[in-house]
């Protein structure tokens, strides 16, 4: 055989070979040309889903869904455990019973210096609740299919629970925001559905960037900013640098997300939290990843690592928060809420971050950007002033207080944001107040601002009658700032707290030099060695005369 | 007038040295307190830990020269004329009148002199080293057993030393005048040899 021959049988060989494969493709292209046309996206998706499951070839999803418990229990009919994990968070319940203080907590039953308190209100506050339906304190806790998948898992970005509505996004075409003239269109669920995947920073972000009733108001170093943060602002979220997503840090497991600041992890010494190792441990802390002794290359390395004893990782590797282009909110009174346009309309007043300074619902607010935190010793403990305990008015009431001391090896210097605010409290019941803000009712006090009724109805909510005497009553709350962690160079400088009148002059129990000295001592030292000085100035002076009077 | 030689080659380095170390000291350890701002806090304190640790090579040194050469003797106290010596301080400096202590190579401190530096010696100076070390080595203090020391104490015991340095520095210095002329004390401490006036 020549070479040529030796070649043709060899092209029909490898002919052989490949025509199964050929008539594969083939025939698919001739059955499901869809499939096919969206070949390459599809590989790139196959590999970038993160899962081995593309929810978009579930049949159980070809489903026209008219609501979102609908979806819910096709979710359920695979992921049977899912609704039960969620009924178990705080997520679900929006309860967290404080194991040291045994204080009931939660957005249920906090009442904070914000939008104050979700009873009586919970038609508007579900819109962050992971369930549908929760309008009043009937809603049953325990049903499965009113647990809300999309509102974490979606993907698209267009699904959006909006205030009012109970926990359910938009099933209808309807005008958002009110009055604005424009208009949402129903949502898809069945898109959504398709297209659910792992939470992102956007879907924790929806409400957790928009706390307190607005992008950046309540926590100062949480806000949309993190979307897509450069490096300045957030040294793990950075998008072209880490790219963390939430729940990097915030590890779930069974639907449990770590992480609370109802009973936070303010010291950490057990070094690097080994995978598969955790035990009741919090794994959302600085030291589970970066370990005990993080400085190392750096100088004054063991120094700094020292100071970890006494300071948390926060105080210096965020020196600011609202790093961001958004101002976060500082102050928030409402006793100067009801005050209304010439012709009876509800006002509102922009101020110089662009943002509204006053509402007729809500009263006066103040923002502030680059916002340098207020320092507390914090060993995790938080105590509560809840609906019940005694608010007199005299003195300003701390709806929250950060437990710890310079003596308590569990505490640690924490960067905070302090939050004050004027808020309404029943007088005769010596209580910080519910009242009904949201809603369509008479008695809603965004609705005819006023505040008799309002009380009268968001007291009641909480079972007590009011006492028919309202005020207001200065308060304060206290956040904890770790989030939007700086890049190592734009960490605290030393100086910055080694000074008089610098960021820890307000932080006792601990001797800093440069801040601290004792003042007896540098009196005398400082008297003496004038007088030494003094002296012998004198001395030399009567010399250089008498010197001059011998000539 | 004759002209001795009292101050040997390596005791004019150490001289000078030291003196310059103390006053670097001085400058970034008052920073450090906190009584102003010129390094920047920083720098101060790196300044003077290398500072600190350069002191001890040097006293390393020095100290290994006076055991060897029998210099230290130079140090042992006396009260012989001290009394003479402040009346001299106090009144005769400004008459004119002739120094009480006639300086030779074997007794080159007068004995006010040899009073003070013994009291830098064995005060000052172990109350600022060992403090400064507590200080310097802060960080160890849990593993060393200390861990009931109070940084606050060891500054405090640390800045008394200071300040006594500080008054010690600034006495030293215009006592340097107080030679035979004004200059003579200061121009030995360079050259090694002393004017000294010739015994009568």
């Amino acid at each position: 055989m020549n070479n040529t021959g030796k070649n043709l049988l060899r092209l029909v060989m490898l002919a052989a070979v490949l025509l199964p494969f050929t008539a594969g493709v083939v025939n698919a292209q001739t059955t499901t040309s869809e499939v096919v046309e969206k070949a390459p996206d599809e590989v790139e998706k196959s590999a970038n889903i993160g899962s081995t499951a593309d929810h978009s070839k579930f049949k159980e999803l070809d489903v026209d869904f008219k609501s979102g418990p609908e979806v819910t229990e096709a979710c359920l009919a695979c992921h049977t455990e899912a609704a039960k994990q969620v009924h178990n968070t705080k997520h679900w319940t929006w309860e967290f019973i404080n194991p040291e203080t045994k204080q009931r907590l939660g957005k249920k039953n906090v009442i904070n210096n914000f939008c104050t308190a979700t009873s009586s209100n919970q038609e508007f506050c579900s819109a962050c609740h992971v369930g549908y339906g929760w309008k009043d304190d009937k809603f049953d806790f325990s049903q499965e299919s009113a647990v809300d998948c999309l509102v974490c898992h979606d993907t698209t970005g267009k699904y959006k629970k909006l205030p009012g509505l109970s926990g359910h996004p938009n099933y209808k075409t309807m005008e958002w925001p009110p009055k604005s003239g424009k208009f949402r269109e129903p949502t898809d669920l069945t898109k959504i559905a398709k297209n659910i995947g792992k939470t992102s920073r956007e879907t924790c972000g929806a409400c957790h960037f928009y706390g307190g009733g607005g992008n950046a108001v309540k926590h100062g170093d949480l806000d949309s900013s993190l979307n897509n943060p450069q490096r300045y602002l957030d040294i793990h979220m950075e998008s072209d640098g880490l790219n963390f997503s939430c729940g990097k840090c915030h590890e779930s497991n069974s639907h449990e997300v770590s992480g609370s600041r109802y009973a936070p992890t303010a010291t950490d010494q057990e070094g690097v939290l080994i995978r598969g190792n955790n035990g009741d441990r919090n794994p959302t802390t600085c030291r589970a990843c970066h370990g005990n002794a993080p400085h190392k290359s750096v100088e004054q390395a063991e120094r700094l690592n020292h100071h970890a004893n006494k300071v948390a990782c926060q105080t210096c590797h965020i020196p600011e928060y609202a790093r961001g282009p958004l101002a976060t909110k500082m102050t928030w009174d409402w006793s100067t809420a009801g005050k209304l346009t010439e012709d009876g309309k509800r006002l509102l007043v922009r101020g110089s971050h662009g943002r509204v300074i006053y509402d007729s619902k809500k009263g006066d607010f103040t923002y502030d950007r680059y916002v340098i935190p207020e320092y507390v010793w914090f060993n995790g403990n938080v105590k509560y002033t809840l609906f019940g305990d005694k608010v007199d008015g005299q003195n300003k009431v701390k709806i929250n207080e950060f437990l710890g001391g310079p003596d308590d090896p569990e505490s640690r210097i924490w960067p905070v944001k302090k939050f004050t605010g004027k808020q309404p409290y029943d007088v005769g019941n010596q209580t910080l107040a519910v009242f009904h803000t949201a809603g369509k009712s008479e008695a809603s006090f965004w609705t005819n601002y006023d505040w008799e009724k309002s009380m009268e109805a968001g007291m009641a909510s909480v079972g007590v009658e009011y006492s028919g005497e309202m005020d207001f009553v200065e308060t304060e709350m206290s956040w904890p700032i770790t989030h939007m962690v700086a890049p190592k160079e734009d960490a605290l400088t030393c100086a910055q707290c080694h000074r008089e009148n610098g960021r820890l002059q307000n932080i006792s129990g601990v001797y800093m030099p440069g801040r601290d000295n004792t003042p007896v001592v540098d009196k005398i030292g400082w008297i003496l060695a004038l007088l030494t000085l003094i002296g012998v100035v004198a001395h030399g002076g009567i010399r250089i005369v008498m010197h001059k009077r011998r000539q | 007038m004759t002209r001795i030689y009292v101050f040997k080659r390596f005791e004019r380095i150490w001289h000078w040295t030291q003196a310059l170390l103390i006053m670097t000291l001085m400058l970034t350890g008052f920073e450090t307190h906190g009584s102003y701002s010129f390094f920047g806090f920083e720098s101060a304190v790196e300044i003077h830990t290398i500072a600190a640790w350069s002191l001890v090579a040097l006293w390393v040194f020095a100290i290994f020269w006076h055991i060897t050469t029998g210099e230290w003797k130079q140090y042992i106290p006396t009260t012989e004329k001290v009394q003479a010596m402040m009346s001299f301080y106090l009144t005769g400096i400004f008459t004119n009148a002739p120094h009480p202590f006639h300086q030779t190579t074997l007794r080159k401190h007068n004995p006010l002199q040899r009073i003070a530096y013994l009291f830098v010696l064995v005060v000052i100076s172990p109350i600022i080293w060992t403090s400064g070390w507590f200080y310097l080595f802060y960080d160890s203090w849990q593993d060393w057993g200390f861990g009931w020391l109070n940084l606050e104490y060891v500054a405090l015991f640390h800045v008394i030393a200071a300040f006594m340095m500080l008054i010690f520095l600034i006495a030293h210095i215009y006592l340097a005048t107080a030679g035979h002329t004004a200059t003579s004390h200061i121009k030995a401490m360079v050259s090694g040899w002393e004017e000294v006036e010739d015994e009568e």
